[in-house]
């Protein structure tokens, strides 16, 4: 078949005859790689000639470990994909998995699923743009992010027990019902947290070393976007208006009205302006969820899929038989395989999960969204200057635990 | 009918079931690269999202290895599934879809480090996530959960200290090897699943 584009060659000095190139390699250590990404450039002068990322360097087996684990075994690794966004990674699995299944979960599981969903949204977005200002050379705003994302944290200490490490979903429902008043801090968070926004807003996105150095910058067609595979805010920074949650509706977020931000040049800055806006959204989307919170249960009733009450368990033969069932071998999946993929924080986060019936799944693949990003990193960085790459890098918003998992 | 054109556009396609309601089809290899092109340039789908590779296990002569492509149209907000099984179980063979998708570009080097499968024109088919010398294709079901001893990478040369594992206290505990005595014995892997992990494999 004919070809109609090639790969840029890795960077190599093989080609370069009038020795006036160089290697410069960055990382896997370096502030400005957002974790553990070896950056491998060929430069001449200070202009990036071919870029080659080396990624790797964090990849503990998670796929081959999800193959000897339950399901729900499953469930604390996929905090350490995008570890900024534990939630998200969390729901985003039980989905795929209760999709294999036919499992439709509770109205009140979906609406606190999206509650989850739409802060970590904005908790992982505060990190997000607060490393990417930083990378341009402003370190305030990155305060103001992390103020509010503490304030996040806090909230999801309460509902989960933890801040970070959250393994808050489970197959068919959630680990727990919300605690008493904890919407109601949702509430106010969600309250002050928009003049916060406003602020943030206004301390950068009009500021003109940051637009100098942001706009036309790793500009991305639409067409090269989606070429590459690019999905979440990186795609939609380059016009295309592709959101999973309203494409492709999953948790009732069709039932949600909320607005999808899209870019118009595909650069920097227009990455970075999309992010603002979805945070915005998302606080709509967290207010028409507490707003319309449905009574009952969080599980599903079947003794197969969820753990029964503990009461029951004290009580009961065939409750305990149930509960000693399902731990010991997980909940009972059939036969199949699904492909799910969640409009998470970083991208669209995929499983594609095989299972030949039991409570272990046979074959897990994840679809990592940065690992996507990365790829086109090749083709986006070279004919850029060597100061461009940390802001180019920055906003595409990547993080290293999903790429290499 | 989306899926009648699909089948009449490409009749070398067939059709197989799926649990989740996406378009599935099986595809022979040696037409992988036109089903993609036509996905692309007739039915709009973009994005060449994920390709998975699977092993169906080691008991399989024939069809043990098989990639499984997500294609999405951003159009028609559909996905459409491709499934191509490689005829040989020793030396896996697919064609590279790197001239329809640059993102492909990737995730078959993901596929090829961890489950040998080979794509052919390729521009530069290397390993990506374990280092170019690493002997082992991890996700093949008789790899053991456990691990294999393996040759360091070259940047540890001189210094081999660095990189040795000391093994944990709590013998018998998750994911580790065994204090004394032979290293890598799969029988006391406690967490280890299914059948064929831990047998013994060549390189």
């Amino acid at each position: 078949m004919e070809k109609e584009f090639t790969y840029p060659e890795p960077a190599s000095l093989e080609a370069d005859r009038l020795g006036e190139k160089m290697i410069l390699n960055i990382g896997p250590s370096h502030p400005a790689t957002h974790g553990v990404l070896r950056m491998k450039l060929e430069l001449d002068g200070d202009l990036i000639t071919r870029a080659d990322p080396i990624v790797g360097q964090l990849h503990r087996g998670q796929e081959k470990m999800a193959e000897n684990l339950t399901y729900n075994q499953f469930i604390p690794f996929t905090d350490r994909l995008d570890y900024l966004a534990p939630l998200c990674n969390n729901i985003a699995f039980v989905q795929c998995v209760e999709k294999i299944a036919g499992i439709g979960v509770t109205e009140r599981c979906k609406a606190v699923r999206v509650i989850c969903c739409e802060l970590s949204r904005i908790a992982s977005h505060l990190v997000g743009i607060a490393a990417y200002g930083m990378d341009a050379g402003s370190w305030t705003v990155f305060m103001y992010c992390f103020t509010q994302r503490e304030k996040l944290c806090t909230l999801f200490e309460q509902l989960t027990g933890a801040r970070m490490t959250t393994s808050y979903a489970r197959v068919g429902g959630l680990a727990r019902d919300i605690p008493e008043g904890w919407l109601g801090n949702v509430n106010s968070f969600a309250n002050q947290f928009l003049p916060a926004l406003d602020e943030i807003d206004a301390l950068i996105t009009r500021n003109k070393i940051f637009i100098d150095r942001t706009a036309g910058i790793g500009v991305v067609s639409p067409e090269q976007a989606m070429q590459w595979g690019l999905t979440g805010a990186n795609l939609r920074g380059s016009g295309v208006a592709s959101d999973l949650r309203k494409d492709v509706p999953y948790l009732g977020y069709e039932n949600y009205e909320f607005d999808v931000p899209i870019g118009v040049n595909g650069d920097c800055y227009d990455r970075w302006l999309v992010r603002i806006e979805e945070m915005r959204q998302s606080i709509r989307i967290v207010r028409q969820a507490i707003e319309k919170m449905p009574d009952g249960p969080v599980n599903v009733a079947d003794p197969r899929i969820s753990l029964p009450k503990k009461e029951k368990v004290l009580r009961d033969m065939e409750d305990l038989i149930n509960n000693f069932v399902l731990v010991t071998q997980g909940p009972d999946i059939p036969a199949g395989d699904a492909y799910f993929e969640a409009e998470n924080p970083k991208g669209a986060l995929g499983f594609y999960i095989v299972s030949k019936g039991g409570g272990v799944p046979y074959r897990v693949k994840i679809r990592a969204p940065s690992f996507v990003s990365l790829s086109a990193m090749q083709e986006i960085l070279p004919g850029h200057h060597m100061s461009d790459m940390a802001v180019i890098l920055g906003s595409f918003d990547f993080v290293l635990g999903e790429c290499d998992r | 009918m989306e899926k009648e054109k699909i089948l009449s556009e490409m009749p070398f396609l067939s059709e197989c079931k799926s649990s989740d309601g996406i378009l599935s089809f099986d595809c022979p290899p040696r037409d992988l690269c036109r089903a993609a092109q036509i996905l692309r340039d007739r039915f709009e789908c973009q994005s060449l999202n994920d390709i998975s590779a699977l092993d169906m296990g080691s008991g399989m002569k024939s069809g043990r290895f098989a990639a499984v492509y997500h294609f999405f149209s951003h159009t028609k907000k559909k996905y459409v599934r491709l499934a191509a099984v490689c005829e040989s179980a020793e030396a896996p063979k697919l064609p590279s879809l790197c001239s329809v998708f640059k993102g492909a570009d990737w995730l078959e080097r993901e596929a090829f480090d961890m489950m040998g499968i080979e794509f052919e024109n390729h521009p530069r088919l290397a390993r990506i996530l374990m280092w170019d010398s690493y002997p082992w294709h991890p996700l093949r079901k008789d790899f053991p959960l456990e691990g294999r001893e393996a040759p360091l990478p070259p940047s540890f040369e001189g210094n081999e200290e660095a990189a040795k594992i000391v093994p944990a206290p709590e013998e018998g505990g998750p994911f580790h090897s065994p204090s004394c005595g032979v290293a890598f014995v799969s029988k006391k892997e406690p967490r280890s699943r299914g059948g064929d992990c831990g047998k013994d494999i060549e390189p």
